[in-house]
């Protein structure tokens, strides 16, 4: 198995297995993988509610752009695509097609 | 006092019974018996009590879990439940059938034990002809299932010189994660401890094998490395902290906060047969004993560690400085650090045999 590389083409899903909720004990998202608990903060949370394994990963900073225009569309692109690689890489996310 | 945060995670010890007889067995000496284990209407009712607790994951472990009749109707109980279960098992009892069936009850993730990564040396630490061979296929079956796996491999003196083969074993087996998890000196392996703890040589080879791999096989394996804290500075943060975030049940009901916390004397632990889950985390004594820092003398107390480590582990005061409430001898400003020396010092020596882990072998 090779290492997953998240680029802009790329259509994501949520690793089987992997379960992204809202704790109402809690009052918050998590993401519960593994024996481990990943407590994402607002701006992963906004980004992981669009990861549905359709919309790619260049709409995802699009619908985000629109939403933060003070933000440039670059820099939104970097933050989205190291936030979803470190996921990738913990197993969190695979590509909609594997 | 300050505000109690829910429970993270349930550790479910269903049962002690298990066909191996590991010398670094994390039960206690005194093993429970068929006889005194939990019903299976008593772990319903405690799973329910988990997450309305605000438990998050579920741990099936033993002893091995799977020699309950039970595992299959508890992990669909947790499932319903929202729970997110794990199985700690030993892959000896069962196989495909099994596994197919827990996992559409809902079972999330397999964590895995081998004794190494040869049968020859892994029987021979598991004390089981044959065990080897029917784990490999039990780690088949969880891969045909779909399901995640982990193998957990305890290392110490016998067996770390085979850290990279032991890596290279995960990646044929298809798991996504390796716990690398050095024997703490509890219970059985605390009997056996001059037979297990590594000499300083053996630790720095199998850190530096590690840290390679890591590198290497980023987003391929992940690697958890648990390191042995007598060769340490500071202790670890032994469950992150007593009644912090784990609550642990065993197979009699009485509820701990590690499972090697029953040995401590004077503590009244609670069961979950006479109290609700609720009570037993945020009212009952023993859970409320080492919380936090309050407890704390010197050289915790002013230290800065002190809620990072939370002084280390109350159960390894007591074992090796004779009181739970003092600072945890493997921290070198511990007054009895001396011992963990002595220990080390020992580990030089050519080692002892095994006591096994059996039924009454202890004394
Ligand atoms: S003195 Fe106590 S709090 Fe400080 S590092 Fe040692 S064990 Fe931890
Ligand atoms: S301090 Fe005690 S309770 Fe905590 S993990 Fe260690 S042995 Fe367990």
């Amino acid at each position: 198995m090779d290492r997953f590389v998240v680029s802009d083409s790329s259509v994501l899903s949520f690793a089987p297995h992997i379960v992204f909720r809202f704790d109402e004990v809690r009052q918050r998202w998590i993401i519960l993988a593994p024996e481990r608990l990943m407590l994402p903060d607002e701006q992963a949370v906004e980004i992981l509610k669009l990861v549905d394994g359709k919309t790619g990963v260049s709409a995802i900073v699009d619908s985000l752009a629109a939403r933060y225009d003070q933000a440039p569309r670059d820099l939104i692109a970097k933050d989205v695509t190291t936030m979803l690689q470190d996921l990738a890489d913990k197993g969190c996310l695979a590509g909609a097609d594997d | 006092m300050p505000t109690i945060d829910p429970p993270l995670a349930l550790l479910a010890e269903l049962t002690h019974r298990c066909p191996l007889a590991c010398p670094y067995c994390s039960n206690p000496l005194n093993l429970e018996r068929a006889a005194g284990e939990l019903s299976d209407q008593d772990w319903r009712r405690v799973l329910a009590e988990a997450a309305a607790l605000g438990v998050l994951q579920v741990h099936f472990s033993g002893g091995e879990p799977m020699a309950r009749r039970d595992l299959l109707a508890l992990i669909g109980a947790a499932n319903g439940l929202g729970l997110y279960s794990n199985l700690i098992t030993s892959g000896t009892l069962g196989g495909a059938r099994e596994i197919d069936a827990f996992a559409a009850a809902g079972l999330k993730h397999v964590q895995l034990s081998f004794q190494d990564f040869t049968a020859e040396n892994g029987d021979r630490i598991a004390g089981l002809a044959g065990g080897h061979d029917r784990k490999q296929r039990f780690a088949e079956a969880v891969r045909a299932a779909g399901l995640p796996l982990t193998l957990n491999m305890v290392v110490h003196r016998q067996n770390l010189d085979g850290v990279p083969d032991m890596i290279e074993m995960a990646l044929e087996l298809g798991a996504r994660r390796i716990e690398i998890a050095h024997v703490q000196y509890y219970a059985w392996a605390l009997r056996n401890r001059a037979a297990l703890l590594p000499t300083r040589r053996q630790l720095d080879q199998a850190t530096e094998a590690v840290e390679a791999a890591r590198a290497r096989l980023k987003g391929v394996l992940t690697i958890d490395y648990v390191v042995p804290d007598y060769h340490g500075v500071r202790p670890k943060s032994c469950m992150s902290g007593w009644g912090r975030q784990f609550i642990n049940v065993m197979p009699s009901g009485t509820a701990v906060p590690c499972h090697a916390a029953e040995t401590l004397p004077g503590i009244a632990f609670p069961s979950v047969r006479n109290s609700s889950l609720s009570d037993i985390w945020h009212r009952s004594d023993a859970f409320n004993r080492f919380r936090g820092t309050d407890w704390m003398a010197e050289p915790c107390r002013s230290c800065e560690r002190r809620e990072i480590d939370w002084g280390g582990c109350r159960c390894q005061a007591f074992l090796l400085a004779g009181d739970a409430g003092r600072t945890d001898p493997v921290c070198t400003l511990s007054p009895d650090h001396g011992v963990v020396e002595a220990a080390l010092q020992e580990a030089e020596g050519a080692p002892p045999a095994f006591v096994y882990r059996r039924f009454s072998a202890a004394r």
